[in-house]
């Protein structure tokens, strides 16, 4: 019974859902490849940026599991993508404020 | 609750364990690379205008190509497991030796890149590079840090997923216990995700 319920979590992956999100992953990669060729100004880093997550969102959730994962996994990367995230602000807003000082 | 189901509940529990610990490795990774993308950020913040002109010299076609190589693999690689789920272990050698071919694929188009890149004088101490302003020498360095720290993972990854095959061929990865596997993929879908992000900060600057 309970062999049952665990491998019908585990099959719930079919062939065709990784063919859709690797189409959607190429479809991605074009669009950001064509997008670099215009100039956006400042919003060319943050468009490719958006996008990169996007196709990392889909290999996590999708190629990783991570959607059918149990919810302490997904606590788990949540609170590992948080701090690095954190991270980053806490970093340039140091270097902002440094930058002030030096001009 | 009979023995066999306690022995089958206990299964279950160790593969929860082997992926946890997995994702918990895959999250120093992250660290690692991590601090090589903090670097990056504060280094284009300061030197914008030499890392958009040193950025222009990567081959983005290269770049793209091996973008679709990696993801196409991860994809390959994920079906492995599908397959091996439904006890289809041919299929399941088939993808991984596939997902490996894309790995060689990947290098083999890195080797060509990066031997465009050596002899046009874009590497660390050469004269040509050390002409150029000290933003644009630092792009290189971290490209050269970068990718190929990358290159590596991807060679741990192709080293990983061929000792996989070996054991689905010896069936100690089967139908019922293939959580060997699972692991292999993660690490290997890990360094794609490495590859997204390094992909357009280092071939799409403009």
């Amino acid at each position: 019974m309970e062999k049952q319920e665990t491998q019908a979590e585990h099959t719930s992956h079919s062939y065709s859902i990784y063919v859709l999100v690797w189409l959607g992953l190429l479809t991605l990669t074009a669009l950001t490849t064509v997008v670099a060729g215009i100039n956006f100004g400042a919003l060319t880093i943050a468009i490719a940026l958006l996008i990169a997550s996007t196709k990392s969102y889909l290999v996590l959730t999708v190629f990783m599991h991570l959607r059918i994962e149990q919810r302490a996994f997904k606590i788990f990367v949540f609170v590992a993508m948080f701090f690095l995230i954190i991270s980053f602000v806490l970093l340039f807003s140091d270097y902002s404020f440094l930058q002030g000082f030096i001009k | 609750m009979s023995t066999q189901e306690q022995a089958v509940v206990h299964v279950q529990r160790d593969d929860l364990r082997t992926r946890m610990g997995m994702w918990l490795f895959l999250f120093t990774e992250l660290l690692l690379f991590g601090g090589l993308f903090f670097a990056y950020s504060v280094y284009r913040y300061l030197y914008a205008s030499d890392f958009a002109l040193a950025g222009k010299e990567m081959h983005v076609i290269i770049g793209a190509m091996n973008t679709a190589i990696l993801l196409t693999s991860s994809m390959t690689m994920a079906l492995s497991i599908t397959a091996m789920e439904r006890g289809n272990k041919r299929l399941s050698i088939l993808y991984q030796l596939t997902t490996i071919t894309f790995g060689l694929l990947f290098l083999v188009n890195k080797y060509i890149e990066w031997s465009a890149e050596i002899s046009a004088g874009n590497y660390p101490g050469s004269t040509e590079l050390a002409a150029k302003s000290h933003g644009q020498i630092i792009f290189y360095g971290l490209y050269y840090v970068m990718t190929g720290l990358h290159a590596l993972h991807v060679i741990v990854g192709m080293t990983i997923i061929a000792v996989m095959c070996a054991f689905t061929i010896k069936d100690v990865i089967t139908k019922d216990n293939y959580v060997k596997l699972e692991a292999a993929g993660l690490y290997w879908h890990l360094v794609d995700i490495i590859w997204i992000f390094l992909f357009p900060l280092f071939y799409l600057i403009n």
